[in-house]
Parts: C-alpha cells; sequence; structure tokens
C-alpha cells in the first residue's frame, strides 16, 4: 500500500461524504420502492417502458439508486416511498441476531453497514430497530475479524475475507497491515528505507516496456 | 440509467489499488461532462413551461436536477481522488516523475504537480533556519550516518560530497551517506541492505 496516500474515508452515521469513492459506490446500490404519484415521461429514466415519453403510473413498483432515492424523497411523500431491502427487514435482522458470524455479508450487498445507515434517513417506523440491527450484527462479528487478521501473517486471507461487507474488509486491511508492520519491527527491518508499491509496480513495468 | 458513466470513472478508480494511478480519461469525462449540459439544457426549456403552468412537470426537472448533482459529485471525487494520488507521488517518488507516470497524467494535473512541488519545496526553505528542511527526507528514523547498498540496476556515475565519483552498476555494493542514497532508493535504483 502507498504510503502517502490518503483517500476520502466513507462518513460515518446519517451523513455520507461527498468526496468519498466507498460513499459513492455505495450509494449506487439500488432500493425497492413505489411511486407515489403519476410520474409523467419517467419511464423510460426508471427502467419502465420504452418510449421518451411514457409516464409511471401511480403506485408501480420501482427500483432505483441510494442517491435518486435520497433526492426524490420528501417528508411530504408525495412523490416515491422506498421499502427496505430484505437483508434490514424483520426476517433477516432474526437471523442476524441469533448468529451474526456466519452471514455472507458481501452477498447480501457489499455496503451492509454504510448503506443501513443511509437507510435511517427516511422516515420509517422500524428505524430503531434496525439501527440495532446493525449496531449489534458489528458487535457479535467484531471479534472474529480482528482475531483473524491480527494473526494471519503470510497466508492466503481469501476465505477469511469472502464473507465481509466492505467496512469489515477495510477493517481487515488496517488489522493486517499492523501485523506485518510489527512483524518487520521485530525482524529488525524497520529502518530498512524501501521503495514503496507505488515505486516497484512502476519500476516493473517500465522493465516490461525497455525488453519488449 | 443516468449518472452511469460518472460513476463508472469513479469505480475505475476504486478498483486501482494501492494508490497508483491510472490513465486519465478525458473521454469518459467528455461523455460525463456531456451528459450534464444535456440534462441542464433540457431542465430550462422545462423550467420555463412549468412557470407558464404545467406543474407535472415538476418531477421531471427534480429527476434531472438529482442526476446533476450526482455527475457533479462523481466528477469532483474523480478529480480529487486523482489530486491525492499526484500528491503522494511528490512524497515517495521524488521531485521529478518518470514518463510512464506522466503519460497517466492531463495537462492540468502536471500543472497542479508543478504548483505543489513549488508550494512545498517554499515552506521545506522556510522551515529549520537558514538552509531550509528537506522534510521528504529521512521517511523512516535513522540509525547510522552512512549506509550499505547494492545497485540493482544500471544507473551511471554518481557522486558524492567530497568530490570522488562512484559508477553504479547493476550488483555493485558501496557504502555511501545516507542522504545522498535515500531518494535512490525509494526510486528503487538502489536497495538498502542490512548487515
Amino acid at each position: 500500500m502507498s504510503e502517502a496516500y490518503f483517500p476520502v474515508g466513507p462518513g460515518l452515521g446519517l451523513e455520507e461524504s461527498f468526496l468519498s469513492l466507498d460513499d459513492i459506490l455505495m450509494s449506487q446500490e439500488k432500493l425497492p420502492g413505489r411511486a407515489e404519484t403519476r410520474l409523467p415521461r419517467l419511464g423510460f429514466a426508471l427502467g419502465q417502458g420504452t418510449g421518451a415519453g411514457d409516464a409511471i403510473t401511480e403506485g408501480s413498483k420501482l427500483e432505483f439508486p441510494l442517491w435518486l432515492a435520497k433526492g426524490l424523497h420528501d417528508s411530504k411523500r408525495r412523490i416515491i416511498s422506498v421499502q427496505l431491502p430484505n437483508i434490514y427487514k424483520e426476517a433477516w435482522r432474526t437471523v442476524l441476531s441469533a448468529d451474526a458470524s456466519v452471514v455472507d455479508l458481501h452477498k447480501m450487498g457489499p455496503y451492509y453497514y454504510g448503506f443501513g445507515s443511509q437507510l435511517l434517513n427516511f422516515d420509517n417506523p422500524e428505524n430503531p430497530e434496525i439501527a440495532q440491527a446493525i449496531l449489534q450484527t458489528f458487535i457479535s462479528r467484531f471479534r472474529r475479524i480482528m482475531d483473524s487478521s491480527q494473526n494471519a501473517y503470510n497466508e492466503d486471507t481469501s476465505a477469511l475475507v469472502a464473507r465481509l461487507d466492505e467496512l469489515e474488509r477495510a477493517l481487515f486491511q488496517a488489522g493486517q497491515k499492523e501485523l506485518n508492520d510489527f512483524q518487520s519491527w521485530e525482524k529488525g527491518q524497520a529502518s530498512q528505507i524501501t521503495a514503496s508499491n507505488l515505486v516497484q509496480n512502476y519500476g516493473k513495468r517500465k522493465f516490461t516496456e525497455v525488453d519488449g | 440509467m443516468a449518472g452511469e458513466r460518472a460513476v463508472g470513472l469513479v469505480r475505475e478508480l476504486h478498483r486501482t489499488i494501492g494508490g497508483s494511478l491510472p490513465p486519465f480519461r478525458t473521454e469518459e469525462l467528455r461523455q460525463a461532462l456531456e451528459e450534464m449540459r444535456a440534462l441542464y439544457e433540457q431542465n430550462q426549456a422545462d423550467v420555463s413551461e412549468a412557470k407558464s403552468g404545467r406543474t407535472d412537470l415538476i418531477f421531471l426537472i427534480r429527476f434531472r436536477h438529482c442526476c446533476l448533482l450526482r455527475n457533479q459529485r462523481c466528477i469532483l471525487a474523480y478529480l480529487y481522488d486523482r489530486l491525492l494520488r499526484i500528491r503522494a507521488l511528490r512524497w515517495e517518488y521524488g521531485s521529478v516523475l518518470p514518463n510512464a507516470i506522466q503519460f497517466h497524467m492531463s495537462a492540468e494535473e502536471v500543472e497542479w504537480f508543478n504548483r505543489y512541488k513549488k508550494s512545498l519545496a517554499a515552506y521545506m526553505k522556510s522551515v529549520g533556519g537558514e538552509e531550509g528542511l528537506d522534510l521528504t527526507q529521512d521517511i523512516k528514523p535513522p540509525k547510522s550516518l552512512y549506509i550499505e547498498v547494492r545497485c540493482l540496476r544500471d544507473y551511471g556515475e554518481f557522486e558524492i560530497d567530497d568530490g570522488t565519483t562512484i559508477l553504479l552498476k547493476k550488483n555493485s555494493q558501496h557504502f555511501l551517506p545516507r542522504w545522498k542514497c535515500e531518494q535512490l532508493i525509494r526510486q528503487g535504483v538502489l536497495e538498502h541492505i542490512l548487515s
């Protein structure tokens, strides 16, 4: 990892971080909902109807990305209403409270925590339960992530990382980096000046240009 | 779906791990800006229509506005993240970038890099007394004044402070002052050997 590159991190809680690449990709994830009123000429844009002049009838089911849902959502709920994706509903919440470590959070939408926090922006009577579920899931999974990231030295970690969502993967990487730094300090390599990975990658490419 | 091109730029950048700089996507950026311009013009037309009575167009206008904001956000984040990567290059590689990297930068980014270099140099000169302080040196705390290095590829002649020149050939080992070699080690020309 490059040591001098500090990307903008994702936002915490209800606010997204505007320039964060993670938050942009997270808000691209889709959300089910329905139209509360007749929407003229939006048929093509929202994936229904083939002509540019098609309207979306009131009450029809739609699916839109989070950024659009946040933009069109209005507290008086005139335009659209959103529904919860399955992973945040009652059924899955019970599964997660039973044993959260076995759930594949990467498959259920790779941004479980981030997306879930954003969902709390819409008025939904289940919000307190959703918030609790997200928190409890994190608490029960955290121990295993910390443990595995701190003890897998020089191994193939793909099996450990496969079921983690993006936030957990970032934590795992932080743990791995810390482990590698500590090991290199123990071996006395901490004072060794090295070319950063950045440079090594460019160096490799340059060699192929010269030889080829 | 609107905004796909802009998100595509963000996705590609996010996929490039390790903080390295992928090529600048001029064509995709131009298309995304073109999309924004088209949305804006459509909205301008519809706003004047809506003002004269057709209130059901408000949703369409609002939708286009959301798309415009989305495109703006993606493009800004793309450009900003690239600048962060270019800034990292100054600290990790040095003030002269190899051509391979420069190919990946747009003209404006090269300009930004030069100005950042100047800014950093001015700051370093103002700190630490008369000669200034080179902050890009000694990133890791030094243990000794002279270090043992091995040459990884042919570099040519290298002059050290007391005037002697050393020929850096591949696999030759030398015992050199730390401050002279640090730059070359970071660029991958030399390798620091620990005894």
